[in-house]
């Protein structure tokens, strides 16, 4: 393990994690409207945004998949260090962190089953950018539509569908985070 | 000031992330109940230790913490939880509903509309609004994950047969985004229209029955009728005898023996901030009198 793997966590993680949750609570909460989450430093590529949410979310308890963009040894010290969690394939991944191309196809995670809708994987996609046109998305959290850039629509779409079963999705650039449940209705323009 | 004998907001950190998971769960189905491993808190069970447990969760130090019970500000268990987290997470604490940043809430909605920079956490007894019609957990989450309330239906209509109205007063089901039937905790069913398009976010907390539940701002929450007996959110019929208030939900308060009564806001905040605004109800004077006396 290089030591650069013990840099880069919380100071104050009681508190850190406290604000960041709160930052990621209200992007889960309102589709499309990004927060900022800037308390981490992880190794590139890895944004600021995603890793606090790692830090924010991952334990022991939550296994994790990196997608090949993400998938150095630098990483895999850097959350195995910091929180513990197991890193595993697709299938049995709680939470997922890689580049949009690097996580498909979506169907491999799993999406719940009817009587738990919650067994399921939550991604965190990191994008070039966050910016608020392009698909148009309405649903809960969105008083009536919201404009926001997603990286494709059909998948999304799809994605939908299975509701209450489905993904939910954190996109991350830099130190900002917007996130898509599955009730987000998506139509593209 | 923080206790330094506790960790920030009393629970552990892995405990936090879980019960943070299950809300972002909760969030994105909305209405759905997320199991969560419910952990001993320093009060019996029934007194709010799911709501204390979403709070813990949610807080941060920046936060301004507003606790209800039935309304009231000033009562046991809003006064001991109020000061739990005041000593464990060090936030300010406020009774105005609308200095608040999260608010937790035993059987009440504020009257003063909430805003979207604000938390609601409820403190839920009951979450599973199937429960005294199916005891079976394995089968209520059948019926969840098949959509089939029939029975729901059923109870609400034996009601109309018995009494010719809807009888039930408060934890009265709602259906979320035309999915989930929820059980809105046992808030009167005045309080229900609140509940859907509410730019704040709404998060529910049973901690004995170790459930989480969530409504994002602005849902679709409709509470269940017919179209010939369509939803009433009902009151006393009745202004408040201190504010005068005639929106507001009211406690019927016994007096004296001989039968006296008077009706009061129960929401105290609500009433006290009319009051200071110069409304005065038809018992304002008698009350400043006792109080001078």
């Amino acid at each position: 393990m290089q030591s650069d793997a013990l840099q880069g966590g919380f100071t104050d993680a009681p508190v850190q994690s406290a604000q960041a949750f709160r930052a990621a609570m209200n992007a889960m909460a309102r589709p499309g409207r990004a927060e900022t989450l800037d308390a981490a430093t992880p190794p590139n590529p890895v944004s600021r945004a995603a890793g606090t949410l790692i830090l924010t979310l991952c334990d022991p308890e939550t296994p994790v998949f990196l997608g090949n963009s993400h998938d150095t040894p630098a990483i895999r010290d850097w959350i195995t260090f910091h929180t513990g969690a197991p890193l595993v394939g697709p299938e049995m991944a709680a939470f997922a962190l890689g580049d949009w191309a690097a996580l498909q196809p979506i169907a491999q995670f799993r999406s719940g089953t009817a009587e738990y809708p919650d067994r399921s994987a939550t991604l965190i996609v990191e994008v070039p950018e966050l910016r608020t046109e392009g698909a148009v998305l309405s649903g809960p959290g969105i008083q009536e539509t919201t404009l926001f850039s997603l990286p494709e629509v059909a998948p999304f779409q799809q994605n939908a569908t299975l509701y209450p079963l489905g993904l939910d999705f954190f996109f991350t650039c830099d130190s900002q985070v917007a996130a898509l449940p599955r009730s987000t209705k998506v139509e593209g323009t | 000031m923080t206790d330094q004998a506790y960790n920030f907001a009393y629970l552990d950190e892995q405990t936090k992330r879980m019960i943070r998971r299950a809300i972002l769960k909760g969030l994105a189905i909305p209405g759905y109940q997320v199991p969560f491993a419910s952990r001993e808190m320093p009060m019996p069970y029934g007194w709010g230790t799911g709501g204390v447990q979403v709070s813990a969760a949610t807080l941060t130090p920046e936060d301004t913490f507003k606790v209800i019970d039935q309304g009231a500000d000033d009562t046991t268990n809003a006064v001991s939880i109020r000061k739990f987290f005041q000593r464990t997470a060090g936030v300010a604490t406020t009774e105005e509903t609308d200095k608040a940043t999260v608010i937790q809430t035993r059987h009440r909605i504020p009257e003063t509309p909430l805003g979207e920079d604000q938390v609601l956490v409820y403190q839920v007894p009951i979450p599973e609004p199937l429960r005294f019609l199916e005891p079976r957990e394995t089968e209520t989450r059948k019926m969840h994950s098949l959509e089939e309330y029939g029975l729901m239906h059923v109870k609400l209509y034996e009601d109309i047969s018995q009494h010719g109205a809807i009888a039930t007063s408060y934890a009265y089901p709602v259906k979320v985004e035309g999915r989930y039937v929820m059980d809105p905790s046992p808030i009167p069913k005045f309080d229900n229209p609140k509940m859907a398009d509410c730019p704040a976010i709404q998060l529910f907390g049973a901690g004995r029955e170790q459930r989480i539940y969530a409504l994002p701002p602005y849902t679709k929450v409709v509470s269940l009728d017919f179209e010939d007996h369509p939803f009433d959110p009902s009151k006393a019929d009745h202004a408040c005898d201190l504010c005068g208030a005639g929106e507001s939900y009211l406690d019927e308060v016994i007096t004296d023996d001989a039968g006296g009564r008077m009706f009061v806001c129960s929401d105290t905040d609500y009433c006290r901030a009319r009051r200071e605004a110069g409304h005065l109800g038809a018992q304002a004077a008698v009350m400043e009198e006792e109080a001078g006396a």
